[in-house]
């Protein structure tokens, strides 16, 4: 049996399968879990070492992308999931997952003097960082390149080789931020885990479509201060097997990073 | 009280597709147009919304705090702004206000009100808006046409110059009212009249008989039962041109006329005759569930089935494709397979239509396929199923009546589809809620659209649902592994009624109305039993199964209702409240109809025509063949589709092996997509889907149609590494008016060809579908024939793409070219209606078995079928997706027997490929084409150009870059 881990399924969730995948390939025990059966007690947060938060368009994202998914973690899971959080676990919130954590104001997470000062006002009034429609417009799927930032807070990232390479498909992937200075503290606290670049690793430099969606500082993913909580846009779990490489070859596959979260839970 | 809360985006984005858009319209005083989303709350009236909750509401579900701002205000009173309020700081000219009209779907508001729900928040009721801000000096009557021709689209929406007033729920009185039609000593007009006041789409003999029976029982018929028979004798429903007889008259191409054939219906003797005499063990299902099903390896089967929502989509193109894709997805459903992929097939009218050039009700093209577009990948992403294989067409001929094919491909482990339900088993319907929508659909599809239809029929266009239908699939999936249910079926067109009354046919049933889940009161007992609210499902289930699949309903939050069972007397019993409002022999239901005797006439006559040669020589300046191609690279047809299948999802699933674009730069066309299913992932198999369509050819010659579009579909499964044994077709067509003979002249031709070649290529049709009565105020769309095709791979590791690879490498052509201009892309460029249609390629198995063993053998780098455009266009697509070029010599293939380079460079013959051959493969590769014909034209070059010579004499060269610019309207990055 390899390490549990809890992949989450509310109404709408779609790339549940394919995580589940990853992550057994990857050396790990999956579980798809729906959102009722957590919420009726059935199963636990506290019976898994990692969770994932897959792709899809939970509750059909009417009313924003996540936006929904965020308001079942905070009103049903808010406690269960700080917990698992503190406790270190690795989260990974991959594209619909990613947005939730965003707009539960999960990632990139309340700064220490945030939590300390008002518990009880919604985490999300404070959030200083969305992901809203793409530039274009439109809901596109293309393949990217994704390059692990230097630095990161998230140390298992370390363990991804090279660059990533798999699609995005998504509408509402364009990462944003309320102003110039939350971009810097970001970079600066080692916030930012992956960004948008070209085949050679250079950056993408905000070009479309390498940068597929018109993030702020070609940002695709981000991580949360203690480095365990990881979201990003781009589907490493669509890229497990080179065969899935439109390309050809055996590089760029997304499965190293399920590996390193699942070494990172191990451990 | 009501509040209203703007939320606008803080940046003030603009919306620069509407500007453009109006100034196509001809209002060129539009500068400006944002958007904001309006949302419309109200509880109920002893507990009234405190700003507390408002101020929690916008936090948690309405505003996004990075990028928007609010603007709350209490209803009556916008002077007083309540909590959050900041004022607008744009200040627009005009504003106007669209909401969905009261009982269309709104999604949004369900969700908000859930949401409420959650935080605490009850008994919310929410409704929704758009507001669009415009600055410009506008008229009233521009401001009006901008809101009719781009803002709201008056079928689903309404729409207000200045603040919209907000519906909430429902708005209509309840009713069980059940009424009495006397039919009793009626007339053929009278009968007639009645038929078309209740738009039953029932003509005289129909309702004669109807008559007749209803004599006969001695009591009139009462609502429920004249709408339950108009449904289940629908063409829609009971498709009976291709079940009737036809008397066809037809004139030989010399114009003689020919003895008069009687058809003993098309359906068996064309479509399922080929699939009998083809005769493949590995067909599971054939033409009797809902989609087609065929082996895929040990454990599993594969579903496959295409539909049309076309009059839906006329009218709404974003709700009809939308449920198009929904309905087909049900479908596969409806055979007990987990739907894993979707296809899309759009033939629209020209992009470019000067809006003068409109007919009235009509939306303009742009428009259409704007919204359709937009329709299907909203539906297909938001199942998480890979939208992968299809084809754009655009032609005049469906300016009023564009097509919108929808296919769905699912996968179900062997013997998990049981189709038998027993006497007694609950009828139990499972998920979204009925509502008034969709009522009239099946008839309304069985009619020609016109002017009016805009007007009259917006109560059979929908909005859809996906994520209720999420719920579905995974819940049927669930019960199907259970085994909790006996048989399984959609609600489709007829709703209820038509699901209840198929399920029941061999048994009789007994359903209560009063139990079915409704969005809204005040729906009479017709409606309900006859509404095609989307998302529904309808299961037989045995009694004892009922609280498990409760529990898994529960799970997966899908609605279920137990609304009766199913007898063993032969009645169809529908009650209301204990009362029955309809009771039919299930026997004069479903065998009442007396199918039509309908008579067609073909002329295959044809016109002298002037030779290629003569036409071009009238041409001032004789078109070049460089100019012709690049022509054909830009022609909205062949041109590259990216802008529209980026929105598309390709990648869910994990399983999309080819996709729709290949190549380094991922930008070139692929012949098929091959696929392979999640929880297959043992063994190498995987699938290919392909489609051929032609309906340029139809113009000229129904057969030659027919014939070519089997074979496109098929070369083009085969292409990519398809086992030509194991390829299945479906055929799917849409068509004009079936009563008028040369219509259904052109129709039994088409048939025809469909049948001799899966004949010759020995692929079976497993599903089918008619789509008849496309015409617009009584101008027909061009006869369009669909094949699809479902093709095993036996090994994923060894596929093919049509890019070029590698310089130095051989090109071949497989096939011979004939002089086959007749119907062809180069025909319609120089309006030259001459030369002869593409035939049936001799002995096509053979070639296609060969080729399949080269692809195998590793001995194929690179492989593309020829269509419209011919070589030509195939060898500039796939040096454009290599990014190399290549150097050929047409002569080497062609000698100089054919009259014109034209002919070598632009025919359309069927069976052609071009391949590409390593040179230390070449005697291998020649060994396994051996006795074919094939024929070796160049090599691939690193030189990026194009270069075609006749007999060391060249034709032209080509650059990359311009094939590029022509193909993809730009240069890439």
């Amino acid at each position: 049996m390899g390490l549990p881990v809890l992949i989450i399924h509310a109404t709408g969730t779609n790339r549940d399968a394919e995580a589940a995948r990853a992550c057994e390939l990857a050396g790990a025990s999956p579980h798809i879990v729906h959102v009722n059966q957590l919420r009726a007690g059935t199963r636990q947060f506290s019976d898994f070492a990692m969770l994932v938060l897959p792709g899809g368009f939970s509750y059909g994202d009417a009313l924003g992308a996540g936006v929904r998914q965020a308001l079942d973690i905070h009103v049903f899971f808010h406690d269960e999931l700080t917990n698992f959080i503190e406790s270190g676990k690795p989260v990974l919130g991959i594209c619909n997952g990613f947005q939730t954590l965003v707009k539960a104001g999960l990632l990139p997470g309340p700064t220490c003097a945030d939590r300390h000062r008002d518990e009880e006002a919604p985490s999300t009034e404070r959030r200083a960082v969305t992901l809203t429609h793409n530039k274009q417009n439109r809901f596109e799927c293309r393949w990217v390149y994704l390059a692990v930032e230097q630095g990161a807070k998230a140390d298992c990232l370390a363990q991804v080789e090279g660059l990533v390479f798999c699609p995005v498909a998504h509408g509402e992937g364009n990462f944003q931020v309320s102003n110039e200075k939350t971009l810097r503290q970001l970079e600066s606290e080692g916030l930012v885990a992956f960004r948008y670049v070209d085949a050679d690793g250079l950056p993408a430099g905000g070009r479309y479509p390498l940068n597929p969606n018109g993030s702020a500082g070609d940002i695709a993913g981000i991580c949360n201060r203690a480095g365990n909580v990881i979201g990003l846009m781009p589907h490493p779990e669509d890229h497990v097997v080179p065969i899935q490489n439109p390309l050809g070859g055996n590089e760029g596959l997304g499965l190293s990073l399920f590996r390193a979260m699942i070494e990172f839970a191990s451990s | 009280m009501v509040f209203r809360i703007e939320v606008s985006s803080r940046s003030g984005k603009d919306e620069p597709t509407i500007t453009a858009a109006a100034h196509r319209l001809g209002i060129h005083s539009l500068h400006s147009c944002r958007k904001s989303r309006l949302y419309f709350l109200t509880n109920h009236p002893e507990k009234a919304l405190g700003s507390d909750e408002i101020d929690k509401l916008c936090a948690f579900l309405l505003v996004d705090p990075v990028t928007e701002t609010a603007r709350v205000t209490v209803e009556n009173r916008p002077q007083s702004p309540a909590v959050a309020a900041q004022p607008s700081c744009d200040s627009p000219d005009h504003v106007v206000e669209v909401a969905l009209r009261p009982g269309v779907t709104d999604v949004a508001a369900r969700e908000l009100e859930r949401g409420a729900e959650e935080l605490g928040i009850h008994r919310l009721e929410a409704a929704t808006a758009t507001q669009f801000r415009l600055t410009g000096k506008l008229s009233r009557a521009e401001l009006h046409s901008l809101a009719r021709g781009l803002l709201c689209n008056d079928t689903i929406e309404r729409y207000n110059l200045g603040a919209i007033e907000p519906i909430f729920g429902h708005s209509s009185e309840s009713s069980d009212l059940v009424e009495q039609v006397s039919l009793t000593g009626l007339g053929e007009e009278e009968l007639l009249e009645c038929s078309r006041q209740r738009s039953l789409s029932l003509d005289a003999r129909e309702m004669k008989e109807i008559q007749s029976f209803y004599d006969e029982i001695g009591r009139d018929p009462t609502d429920v039962e004249l709408e339950t028979l108009a449904q289940t004798w629908s063409e829609h429903c009971v498709h009976k041109t291709f079940k009737s007889t036809i008397s066809l008259t037809q004139r030989s191409t010399g114009g003689e006329l020919l003895p008069t054939q009687e058809i003993q219906g098309l359906l068996r003797t064309f479509i399922m005759a080929a699939t009998e005499k083809v005769n493949r063990p590995w067909v599971r299902s054939a033409f009797v569930d809902d989609a087609g099903i065929i082996e895929f390896d040990d454990q599993f089967d594969l579903a496959f089935k295409v539909e049309t929502h076309n009059h839906p989509s006329a009218l709404e193109p974003f709700g009809g494709a939308n449920t198009g894709i929904g309905g087909v997805v049900r479908d596969i459903i409806a055979v007990s397979a987990r739907p894993i992929a979707c296809t899309d097939v759009l033939c629209f009218g020209p992009q470019d239509l000067p809006p003068g050039e409109l007919p009235a009700g009509v939306l303009h093209p742009a428009r259409v396929e704007e919204g359709v577009v937009a329709g299907i990948g909203d539906y297909g992403n938001k199942l998480g199923l890979p939208t992968v294989n299809g084809a754009v067409i655009y032609d005049s001929g469906y300016l009023g009546n564009p097509l919108v094919f929808c296919g769905a491909v699912g996968l179900l482990p062997k013997d998990a589809h049981p189709t038998e339900p027993q006497p007694g088993d609950r009828i139990v319907v499972l998920g979204g809620r009925t509502g008034r929508d969709g009522i009239h659909g099946a008839t309304f599809s069985s009619a020609e659209l016109t002017q009016a239809t805009h007007m009259e029929s917006g109560s059979a266009v929908q909005i859809g649902d996906p994520i209720t239908e999420k719920g579905l699939i995974e819940l049927v999936e669930a019960a199907r592994d259970a085994r909790l249910y006996n048989a399984i079926t959609d609600c489709g067109a007829g709703g209820l009624s038509s699901a209840v009354g198929e399920m029941g046919e061999k048994l009789g049933a007994d359903i209560e109305l009063k139990d079915v889940p409704l969005k809204y009161p005040g729906l009479t007992p017709w409606e309900i039993w006859l509404s095609e609210a989307q998302e529904r499902m309808v299961l037989a289930v045995p009694e004892a199964n009922l609280p498990r699949l409760q529990e898994l309903a529960e799970l997966w939050d899908v609605e279920m209702r137990d609304l009766g069972s199913f007898s063993r007397d032969g009645w169809l019993r529908v009650r209301y409240g204990g009362r029955a409002v309809a009771e039919l022999p299930m026997a004069f239901l479903h065998d009442g109809l007396p199918l039509p005797h309908r008579t067609a006439d073909y002329n295959a006559h044809q016109p002298q025509q002037p030779s290629l040669q003569t036409a071009l020589n009238r041409e001032h300046a004789p078109p070049r063949a460089k100019e012709i191609l690049l022509q054909m690279l830009g022609h909205p047809t062949v041109a590259s589709k990216e802008r529209i299948v980026r929105t598309y999802d390709h990648e869910v699933r994990g399983g999309t092996l080819i996709r729709p674009f290949v190549g380094p730069h991922m930008d070139g066309p692929a012949d098929a997509a091959v696929l392979k299913p999640i929880g297959t992932w043992n063994n190498d198999r995987a699938f290919a889907l392909s489609v051929g369509i032609n309906p340029l050819l139809g113009k000229r010659d129904h057969y030659a149609m027919a014939v070519s579009a089997v074979d496109e579909a098929f070369r083009n499964a085969v292409a990519v590494g398809a086992d030509p044994d194991r390829i299945a077709l479906l055929d799917n067509f849409c068509w004009g008016n079936p009563t008028l003979p040369d219509r259904l002249g052109a129709l039994v031709m088409t048939c025809q060809g469909c049948h001799d070649a899966a004949v010759a290529y020995n692929a079976p049709f497993i599903s089918g579908k008619d789509s008849l009565y496309n015409e617009f105020d009584g101008q027909p769309i061009p006869g369009t024939l669909l094949i699809s095709a479902i093709g095993i791979v036996p090994d994923m590791h060894s596929l093919c793409t049509s890019h070029l690879k590698e310089p130095g490498n051989l090109l071949y052509l497989l096939g011979e070219t004939q002089d086959d201009l007749g119907g062809s892309l180069l025909g319609s460029l120089l309006g030259w209606k001459g030369g002869d249609p593409p035939k049936m390629p001799e002995a096509p198995l053979k070639r296609y078995r060969a080729l399949h063993t080269a692809i195998r053998a590793g001995l194929v780098q690179s492989c593309h079928d020829l269509s419209e455009g011919g070589l030509a266009v195939a060898l500039a697509e796939m040096c454009l997706g290599g990014r190399l070029g290549a150097s050929v010599d047409i002569f080497a293939a062609f000698g100089n027997d054919l009259t014109h380079a034209f002919v070598p460079l632009f025919s359309e013959s069927n069976g052609r490929l071009l391949l590409e051959v390593a040179p230390e493969d070449l005697i291998r590769f020649e060994e396994a084409l051996a006795g074919l014909p094939f024929a070796p034209l160049g090599t691939v070059t690193q030189t990026k150009m194009l270069t075609v010579q006749q007999d060391g004499q060249q034709l032209f060269e080509l650059p990359l870059d311009e094939i590029e610019v022509a193909w993809k309207g730009s240069a890439a990055q």
